[in-house]
């Protein structure tokens, strides 16, 4: 920062309030995101310039529309093959009002339709996801790029290329048409999933910068549930990104090792968490549309609610994963479903399951299908053939604690067995 | 995916380098930094650095009280490492584009260095549910 004062914290939090408000306004206006987007990051980079000088305007909502409103012209002007549209003669008339008087407030939709721009299929995911926590989370480059532990020049050039795309696809800021809107709510529920995992998978030495990550995409989804408050599938999203989130405490030791469900201190775990998120769990599945986010939600509160690993109720979560592999082929839903199943009717029938998932190009190499198969193996006291795909897994994963998880489990079962390992 | 993308060489090699001509080292060095640019365009830039020569190098092992024992010499047949990359990509095969790509820099005579570059995945410090 070249200035000597800065915005105090207070006044950075109005910022990030009014951010994604003052974009929706002025995208409306304009009926142009990717333009929008940079004038609003103009009219913050100048508040936050100004403001520490000249105090907080009476108004800071009409001050940002304005200088956002006033960008949007200049650039407007500046671009002859572009000039004698509607949209300038009605940005004038807000400009010819002092801010003060500038009352306008973000319709419902228009929030709506940012979400839609952000999490456009036109971009891809991780783009989405920098774009969705720049408009709609008002956090700035520099955290956005911190948060993916990547260069700020990085990530600035990625969230332009995003706009870009966004410009190339010719989409306006503008209302889907209605048979689309399902899909686009669901492009923008993949979006908050991710953002959501992005930061969830963090751990120790990660975990600071990206866990926000998962803050983030509960704080976007109590939003939109805000929005579109009768969509179950949305609430369903918020339940289960919650109800996990619960766990966050407990899924790692003091040493950063993972700990599976079955083995972390349940005291550990946060109930207020589990409680809200059960709460909007109840009232979505109320409204009878069930989907994917709702399922899994289920099975992540059936977990929450067992006092203790043995009192889990595996025989709901088999029937939710069996509605699960109906709905669609996801072979990390079918991995779920042979260990369900194994926890239910015994290892052998989860190994049986496991089989196909082997001639599929999805999972045949992958180290989660071995790292099922080790555990069921080991469940059905076959050490000799569970150390080895426990060391097959771990030299199959790209992930540095799953890979010190899983040479710790034959680690375990060599020593409990000795003989096993040089079978 | 995070790859880091290792540039070795030679110590006849960085012998070599030295006796470049101000226009070769030039043509080289704006390539890198073109480079460099092209990758945080592509938005896929993380980090690059280059390391200090085969004379500043030391072998370090720890003697039996814990202290170091430094060789003296660094061997003069011996690779080593001369720089990395790390970029952020969506396919392995894009790294290894970025990687023959660092291989054709410009060397004297209008020839490229054909430099051998290891391609390497970093593993990621996330972990997915067990």
């Amino acid at each position: 920062m070249t200035t000597s004062a800065t915005l105090d914290e207070r006044s950075q939090h109005l910022l990030r309030e009014l951010a994604p408000q003052v974009l929706a306004i002025v995208a409306r206006r304009f009926r142009d995101f990717p333009d929008a987007e940079d004038a609003v990051q103009e009219a913050l980079i100048a508040a936050a310039l100004q403001w520490p000088q000249a105090g907080v305007p009476e108004n800071p909502r009409g001050w940002l529309i304005r200088v956002a409103m006033r960008r949007m012209m200049d650039a407007l002007r500046s671009d002859e093959a572009r000039r004698g549209r509607e949209e300038e003669v009605a940005a004038e008339a807000v400009l010819n009002r002092t801010e003060q008087d500038i009352d306008l407030e973000p319709e419902v939709d228009d929030t709506l339709h940012l979400f839609f721009m952000c999490c456009h299929p036109a971009l891809t995911p991780a783009s989405s996801i920098a774009l969705t926590l720049r408009s709609l989370g008002g956090l700035t480059t520099g955290e956005i790029a911190r948060s993916f532990l990547v260069p700020e020049a990085t990530m600035a050039q990625r969230i332009s290329r995003a706009k870009a795309s966004i410009k190339a696809s010719g989409v306006r800021f503008e209302a889907p048409a209605h048979r689309e809107r399902r899909e686009r709510v669901a492009a923008v529920l993949h979006v908050l999933y991710l953002m959501f995992s992005e930061g969830y998978a963090a751990t120790s030495g990660e975990e600071a910068q990206r866990s926000e990550l998962s803050g983030e995409a509960i704080r976007l989804g109590r939003a939109l549930h805000g929005l579109i408050p009768e969509d179950p599938e949305i609430a369903g999203l918020l339940a289960l990104m919650l109800l996990t989130d619960a766990r966050r405490e407990a899924r790692t030791g003091k040493n950063g090792e993972l700990i599976p469900l079955d083995k972390q201190d349940r005291s550990l775990w946060n109930r207020a968490a589990i409680d809200e998120g059960v709460r909007f769990l109840d009232a979505a599945i109320a409204k009878g549309a069930i989907g994917k986010y709702q399922l899994q939600a289920v099975v992540a509160a059936l977990h929450d609610e067992a006092r203790r690993a043995e009192d889990t109720d595996w025989r709901q979560i088999l029937a939710l994963y069996e509605l699960m592999m109906k709905l669609e082929d996801n072979p990390v839903v079918a991995l779920n479903h042979a260990v369900a199943t194994a926890m239910v009717y015994g290892p052998s029938d989860g190994l049986e399951l496991l089989r196909p998932l082997d001639a599929d190009p999805r999972t045949a190499t992958h180290h989660r299908l071995d790292a099922v198969r080790a555990h069921l193996l080991e469940m059905a006291g076959d050490y000799p053939a569970a150390i080895s795909q426990y060391r097959l897994a771990a030299s199959r994963t790209m992930s540095l604690p799953e890979q010190r998880y899983l040479q710790m489990q034959a680690a375990r079962l060599s020593e409990t067995s000795p003989g096993a390992a040089d079978a | 995916m995070n790859y880091i993308l290792l540039m070795t060489g030679t110590k006849a090699g960085v012998d070599a380098y030295r006796t470049w001509s101000k226009s070769d080292i030039e043509g080289h060095f704006a390539f890198l930094g073109g480079l460099n640019k092209e990758l945080t365009e592509s938005g896929e830039f993380v980090a690059n650095d280059g390391l200090g020569g085969p004379e500043h190098a030391r072998i370090v092992r720890a003697g039996n009280d814990g202290l170091p024992i430094t060789d003296g010499v660094f061997p003069e047949s011996k690779e080593f490492l001369l720089g990395y990359w790390i970029v952020d990509v969506e396919t392995p095969e894009r790294a290894y584009e970025i990687a023959a790509r660092l291989s054709a820099g410009p060397a004297p005579g209008g020839n490229r260095t054909v430099m051998p570059i290891e391609v390497r995945q970093i593993m990621t410090k996330r972990a997915t549910e067990l």
